[in-house]
């Protein structure tokens, strides 16, 4: 598989770590009533579809961004890459 | 018609007309006190052992495919109950003390062979975990023993003692852990549970579920129509999350492509099931005579029942570093199931917020050894609603109280388990 | 004359060599060309393996790598390879082959009795039997089944030979060297496509190599070999022979493997064996070609059985007539090709048997002049004789023949080769027209052509690469330039189904290898086995070595036939990778004994080892575990020797493995106040803070130090283990949970050389090693930090401990970390300075009960070690909110704890389990386990540190320490886990 890292180019997964699932979004810092259900949600509950699938990389033996790849679970097919920090640049 | 030598001697006079199908190929009738969704080895044993045990025999197994297509068909054979934490010890055990009298319960050779498992250690702090995991073995009233480097040598002269990068200092042997025939066990729990009364239901995919006013599940709509249940159960693991959506539920688990390799036939060599230590390697050979092995998933989610070359070659780079003879030994075919990683490795046995659904999940790589026991929990649970004494730890809300059962003490992280 | 059915002249050998080659120990002789298989059946050998099962006798059936009988071992000794294709190795002078799965001898094999037994040796019969008594399973039935089993044997000596790796990226993969690939190739190379062509075998060419064609008005084997050199002289192209690709993989990925030196007797000096091949291909072209299928009757597994095709190989590439009498059963107009092949190699042939009512005139005509009889809409009933002798077939009218022959050519028409397609999930769709799957709607990157697609005259052949070709250039954008396609005759090439002929009463083969037959196929669907899944694993059909290539389709034939299915409905399994076996040590390539995975070597690895230094893995690192000295025969006598001297003077250790990450930014205070339980962004500069980070589980994941070198200036150290881990840890945090922070993060773990000096002398000697550092308590206090320069060299002084003693880490730039140990001994002599090792380190920290790896074991929280209390109540940090679950605050829970001996002598090992005393050493009885363990010279006694339930409230209690996987029980009492100066007043000092 190969993953199109917006600062490297197309490179080989094999430099990458897996994390998973992009969606979740941690509950804020101090966030208060709700926070241990928001916590247990973010952290354990899962989607999990099959098909298109929005995850985070980790380019470890590259750049170093975090990137979010659109990919299919099914067919394996990669639709792109953007960088994690959405909106920043690298 | 019981299987014997005099039976097959008998049918072989007569060439073989004799023999009737294994199972009953049913259709569905209009409902059922339970239906289990999944034809895999659980979903199979758990059918039987509601027949066999709890006497409801009115009993549906529905399966999309052909059974034991699954996970239950494309694994690596091993079983063992070698675990380190309460939760899981007990449990494991009932599985290995069920599969040591599978043959004669089902009337079915599943070929169980209790050639022993052998755990590799590479270092001090390693052999320190072996005998931790060892010493609550022997407390759950399981045997092993912990080798040291001269007593692996002598049980498996071929391994790299001398040149490796990581050289071998010992390992914890289950000498009851070994191999069964996959295939076998899901035909025998097939043919077992039919005689008593069950349906298997072949090419019948749930496309949703039936429920009441309250919500409550009363049974399955399929590819063949509406079949109506008592209770429903789940034992989908690989695809669990995309049949448990069709309820809303949304679950603690992921799907990850575990992968795995046989070799071209070879005169007997490896005694039992060799796991490395210092790399993701394991091997067992068939009775056949290939080398089975494999190593760690993918890592990435996926649905594809396929895997990766670099995986492939890691595997392989920890078969080398650990028997350097077979380098010249071809591996001849390569497959890839989906597996149900749950988020701290071990799977779930219990009742869902839904009522009438019932849940078997999350049996990450594991899965195969775990069927008999599997079929006998989740079978106590769709009969009695309450959990096998085994599995009592197998809960579903267990990651929100931090009850969590995490043998390699890695967190909630699906792939890293 | 290399053999009494070498032909007087023709074929691809070379006639002016000759090589000698022993098999079964019999000298034989060949030509450079042959493989071991052509030079056998030139010699007139016919047997060449015993089948699986029945160990009935078997011949060659194929001249490929689908060969399913004729596996040999290769080599001797440790270069031995079992199961290899006698029909691809290609012969050297020397070669010595054996035959497998048998004794003693493959004339004379006793296990052939299981013949006797085949009434009851039918599909799955195992799953019926051997089940009693339930114990014989594994004494009694299986290792006599797993004796029987297997093919060759394993020599069981390390592989001496070597393995490479490479990797390719092209525009346009070509897969296969035939006619179709050869102008697909050309096609994209002459346009300015990067290519590369891959083919098993050593020569471009496939089937022109073995067929008497004429292309562009050259014989084919000239154009291949032309093609093949134009080809070669092209910078953009690159041909790969001897290489076969195996699978494919996500996004064009493919493995291939070249058999560098499988041809010779042993690799070059410094030549791999192999090359395994990532080849990534934005297009690939399949011009793989199709297999030929045999046809199932009674009989078709006598050695002399043949598949046409491959009597046409013999005859024409190798110039090897496989027989004197021959009989040729086709159900399609290619085993008429065969036909002619023999005539004009003049071999008798006795007659065409063709299951079809008509034949085209123009194949039949040349035949029937030869005097040939031909039999049209006959079939072939039976082989008998072993090697074959008579072939029994019945013509239309039901009225039998009985044939003298030594050799039946089959031609049960073609199966495309496509599995590479269906590794990624593309499903082959029946195709009436050409009796077989084949591609459906294949993925977009990937078309076949020729015959891999179906296509079998020669002229179309062509025609289809050439617009295969065209197709992957307008998919890349490029602009072709076509050369007018060679000439080349179609002639006839129509198929039809046929699995099987006769009655089959007797043994009838489906699969030859794992002797299934059509009577297996038959019980299987009668036991409900209909899926094409459950009939291969019922009756392993397509499992062997040949992965179902030969007989596949014949199975799902018969398959469809009994069960009454069309056989677009019946479908076919779908390929797994590998096309061909592949082996092992290829895959890993030079990963293997002590380069399996790299060595990490600190800067000073070199002066240690001169020290004698006895090393030991942590992770990749090499770490100095003791350094014995001489008369100490045991290493308990160096660490004690170790930490004695530390402890009154001064010691020295290598903590360059620690994980360091350089932070720098306006907020890495509060980065470092969400990744810690404890606060860090009031941390003053110069100093150095110990902090504890959690999983967002709420267990621990890390401890370590944080120095604030600058007001925007920071360095975290990490415990070796978690080094990579912690990384991805705060670029996780800094890049996608708060990507707002100003913060940048860098990994400098081996950019710092870093030597721990610690002991009570510690002082003295820097004093003296550091001239201008000024090392006073008020200008380096405890946890203090201060820059300086040594030599030159940029360096950071720490003022921290992990031994408990007055202590220092003093980094300087990686390159002058050895230089640094020496100028540390040369000053350190007067000072008694010893280098201690990772046992010496790891008792000291267990005297001073530390958490280290064995407690940081990812079940424990901060509270469980006892550093609850330096979570911050002020703000919000990673994991506090899991932490705060039920079961990780359960008052229960296993906390660290301190245990000695209650005898004051007795070993207490990591790993045993805690019982309360007269407790039944049962799991409900468990009460926690011991994590670290040594013995103390400080304390001249064992201590060990353990997590016990309730552990902080039940100091003084004595508890059982049960390690029955290693000794007997021993009494020990609970203490507190800092056993040495637990005020810290030395580390003050």
């Amino acid at each position: 598989m190969r993953i199109p890292c917006p600062f490297c180019g197309s490179r080989d997964s094999r430099e990458f770590v897996f994390r998973g699932d992009a969606a979740p979004a941690r509950p804020a810092l101090d966030a208060g009533e709700g926070e241990a259900d928001a916590m247990f949600d973010y952290l354990y509950l899962r989607d999990n579809p099959a098909g298109h699938f929005e995850e985070l990389w980790y380019h470890a033996q590259g750049c170093r961004n975090w990137l979010r790849v659109r990919r299919d679970t099914v067919t394996h097919a990669v639709a792109g890459a953007t960088f994690a920090r959405a909106g920043q640049a690298a | 018609m019981r299987y014997s030598i005099l039976q097959l001697a008998r049918q072989a006079l007569q060439r073989h007309r004799g023999w009737g199908p294994a199972w009953r190929d049913a259709t569905p009738r209009d409902g059922y006190d339970v239906v289990i969704v999944g034809g895999g080895g659980h979903g199979l044993a758990a059918a039987y052992y509601l027949a066999k045990v709890h006497g409801i025999t009115n009993v549906a197994v529905v399966e999309r495919s052909w059974i034991g297509g699954g996970n239950a068909g494309r694994n690596t054979t091993i079983i063992r109950s070698n675990y380190a934490l309460p939760g899981n010890e007990p449990f494991y055990e009932w599985s290995m003390k069920l599969w040591e009298g599978l043959e004669q319960e089902l009337n079915y050779n599943a070929m169980v062979s209790q050639r022993g498992v052998l755990n590799l250690y590479h270092s001090d702090p390693q052999r320190d975990g072996y005998a931790r995991r060892g010493n609550a073995m022997r407390m759950h009233g399981v045997d092993c023993t912990l080798l040291d480097a001269d007593a692996v040598r002598k049980m498996a002269p071929f391994l790299d003692f001398d040149n490796a990068r990581f050289p071998i200092q010992g390992g914890l042997l289950q000498e009851r852990g070994g191999t069964a025939r996959h295939d076998a066990v899901n035909w025998g729990y097939a043919r077992a549970a039919s005689a008593l009364g069950v349906d298997i239901i072949q090419n019948c995919e749930v496309t949703g579920f039936l429920r009441d006013a309250s919500g409550a599940v009363i049974g399955v709509e399929t590819s063949r129509g509406t079949i109506r249940a008592g209770k429903v159960g789940l034992s989908v693991a690989g695809m669990t999350s995309v049949v448990a959506a069709k309820a809303g539920l949304r679950l603690p688990i992921e799907s990850h492509a575990l992968q795995a390799f046989v070799s071209e036939g070879l005169k007997p060599l490896i005694p039992g099931v060799i796991t490395f230590g210092a790399g993701h390697f394991y091997v067992s050979q068939s009775d056949k005579g290939g080398l089975v092995f494999g190593g760690d998933i993918d890592g990435y989610n996926s649905y594809a029942q396929r895997g990766n070359l670099p995986v492939v070659e890691d595997v392989c780079e920890g078969g080398m570093a650990l028997m350097p003879m077979i380098g010249r030994v071809r591996m001849l075919r390569s497959w890839g199931g989906v597996m149900d990683m749950s988020m701290d490795g071990s799977p779930i046995i219990d009742r869902t917020p839904i009522d009438g659904l019932y849940l078997n999940a999350g049996w990450c790589y594991g899965g195969f050894k775990a069927t008999p026991a599997s079929g006998w929990c989740f079978a106590h649970l769709l009969a009695t609603d309450a959990p096998h004494h085994t599995a009592t730890a197998y809960r579903l809300d267990r990651f929100r109280t931090g009850h969590v059962i995490d043998e390699k003490g890695v967190g909630a992280q699906a792939n890293l388990h | 004359m290399t053999g009494p059915h070498r032909l007087g002249t023709g074929g691809l050998v070379d006639r002016t060599r000759t090589l000698s080659f022993r098999f079964d120990g019999k000298a034989y002789t060949g030509h450079p060309g042959d493989t071991l298989a052509s030079a056998l059946l030139a010699n007139g050998v016919r047997v060449f393996a015993r089948s699986f099962k029945y160990h009935r006798p078997r011949g060659v059936l194929t001249a490929g790598s689908e060969e399913p009988n004729a596996l040999v071992t290769l080599r001797t000794g440790a270069r031995a390879e079992p199961n290899t294709r006698a029909t691809t190795i290609e012969l050297f002078d020397g070669l010595e082959a054996v035959s497998q799965n048998r004794w003693p001898s493959l004339a004379f094999d006793v296990m052939a009795v299981n013949q006797l037994f085949a009434p009851l040796f039918v599909a799955g019969f195992y799953y019926k039997t051997f089940m009693w008594p339930a114990k014989a399973w594994e004494k009694l039935y299986e290792p006599v089944i797993r004796r029987a089993a297997g093919l060759g044997a394993l020599s069981g000596q390390e592989d001496p030979d070597h393995y490479d790796h490479a990797h390719a990226f092209c525009d346009v993969l070509v897969v296969g060297g035939g006619p179709a690939g050869l102008i697909a190739a050309l096609d994209a190379g002459r346009s300015g496509l990067r290519v590369v062509i891959a083919d098993e075998g050593p020569l471009l060419g496939g089937r022109l190599l073995s067929e008497r064609v004429i292309v562009g008005g050259h014989q084919g084997t000239e154009w291949a070999a032309a093609a093949s050199a134009e080809l070669a002289a092209m910078a953009n192209v690159q041909v790969l022979p001897r290489t076969t690709v195996f699978g494919r993989f996500e996004a064009g990925e493919y493995g291939a493997i070249e058999q560098v030196a499988d041809h010779l007797p042993v690799p070059l000096p410094g030549q791999p064996r192999q090359r395994l091949w990532k080849v990534v291909a934005a297009h690939t072209i399949l011009a793989t070609g199709a297999t030929e299928r045999p046809i199932v009757f009674d009989g078709n597994d006598r050695p002399g059985v043949m598949l046409a095709s491959a009597v046409s190989t013999y005859c024409n590439r190798y110039g090897v007539a496989p027989g004197r009498r021959a009989v040729v059963f086709t159900s399609g107009d290619s085993g008429w090709q065969t036909a002619a092949d023999l005539i004009a190699a003049g071999v008798t042939l006795v007659a065409v048997i063709d299951t079809r009512n008509a034949v085209p005139e123009v194949l039949a005509a040349p035949v029937r002049a030869a005097g040939v009889t031909v039999i049209t809409g006959g079939q072939v009933i039976a082989a008998s004789g072993s090697p074959l002798s008579r072939v029994i077939a019945c013509d239309a009218g039901e009225n039998r023949v009985s044939l003298d022959a030594d050799l039946l050519a089959v031609a049960g028409g073609w199966n495309p080769q496509v599995a590479l397609a269906t590794h990624i999930g593309h499903k082959p769709v029946w195709r009436d027209a050409i009796a077989a799957y084949a591609l459906g709607d294949p993925p977009a990157d990937v078309m076949a052509a020729g015959a891999a697609d179906g296509i079998y005259g020669l002229a179309g052949i062509l025609a289809s690469a050439r617009a295969a070709a065209q197709v992957a250039m307008a998919a890349l954008g490029h602009d072709a330039v076509l050369a007018p396609l060679p000439r080349a005759d179609d002639v006839p090439h129509a198929v039809s189904a046929v699995w099987a002929s006769g009655p089959c009463k007797a043994k009838a083969f489906v699969d030859f290898q794992h002797d299934v037959t059509a009577d297996d196929v038959t019980l299987a669907v009668r036991e409900g086995f209909t899926s094409v899944e459950h009939l291969k694993r019922y009756t392993t059909l397509g499992m062997a070595t040949d992965q179902g290539r030969v007989s596949q389709v014949n199975g799902h034939g018969l398959l469809a036939a009994a069960t009454g299915r069309a056989l677009a409905e019946t479908g076919t399994i779908r390929a797994r990778p590998p096309v061909v076996p592949v082996a092992i040590g290829a895959f890993a390539g030079h990963h293997r004994g002590r380069a399996f995975r790299p060595i990490r070597h600190t800067a000073s690895h070199d002066w240690a080892a001169q020290r004698g230094a006895v090393f030991v893995d942590a992770g990749q690192w090499q770490r100095a575990q003791w350094y014995p000295v001489a008369g100490e025969t045991h290493w308990r006598q160096s660490v004690d020797r170790e930490v004695n001297a530390t402890r009154n003077g001064v010691g020295l250790c290598d903590v360059s493995t620690l994980g360091k990450i350089e932070l720098i930014g306006a907020d890495v205070g509060t980065l470092l106040d969400r990744l810690y339980i404890n606060g860090f962004s009031a941390l003053p500069v110069g100093r150095v803070r110990y902090g504890v980070m959690l999983r967002e589980d709420g267990l621990v994941m890390d401890d370590g130090t944080v120095t604030r070198i600058a007001p925007d200036r920071w360095f975290m150290t990490t415990t070796t283990a978690n080094a990579a881990r912690v990384m991805q840890h705060i670029d996780f945090a800094r890049q996608v949970l708060w990507p707002t922070l100003d913060v940048l993060a860098v990994s400098v773990t081996e950019q710092w050389a870093t030597y721990s000096i610690a002991g009570p002398r510690a002082r003295d000697l820097l004093t003296v090693a550091l001239p201008d550092v000024d090392l006073s308590n008020d200008a380096l206090p405890y946890m203090g930090a201060i820059t300086l320069r040594w030599r030159g060299h940029a360096a950071r002084l720490y003022r921290v401990s992990f031994s408990g003693e007055l202590s220092y880490e003093l980094s300087v730039p990686a390159h002058a970390g050895a230089a640094l140990v020496e100028h540390l001994f040369g000053v350190g002599a007067a000072f008694g300075l010893t280098a201690y090792g990772t046992e010496a380190l790891g008792v000291m920290r267990i005297e001073k009960g530390h958490p280290a790896g064995n407690e940081l074991n990812g079940w424990t929280t901060a509270t469980d070690l006892g550093l609850g209390r330096m979570a911050s109540k002020k703000k919000d940090f990673v994991g506090r909110v899991s932490a705060l679950r039920p079961a990780l605050v359960d008052p229960a829970r296993p906390r660290l704890v301190g245990l000695m001996p209650a005898d004051g002598t007795a070993t207490i090992r990591a790993g045993a389990h805690l019982l309360r005393v007269g407790a039944a050493p049962v799991a409900v009885n468990d009460q926690g386990y011991v994590t670290s363990a040594c013995y103390s010279p400080t304390l001249g006694q064992p201590i060990a540190l353990a997590l016990l339930a309730n552990g902080a409230d039940r100091h003084g209690e004595t508890v059982v320490v049960h390690d029955p996987v290693r000794g007997a029980d021993v009494l020990a009492v609970v203490c507190d886990p800092v056993f040495f100066d637990p005020a810290g007043e030395r580390l003050r000092g």
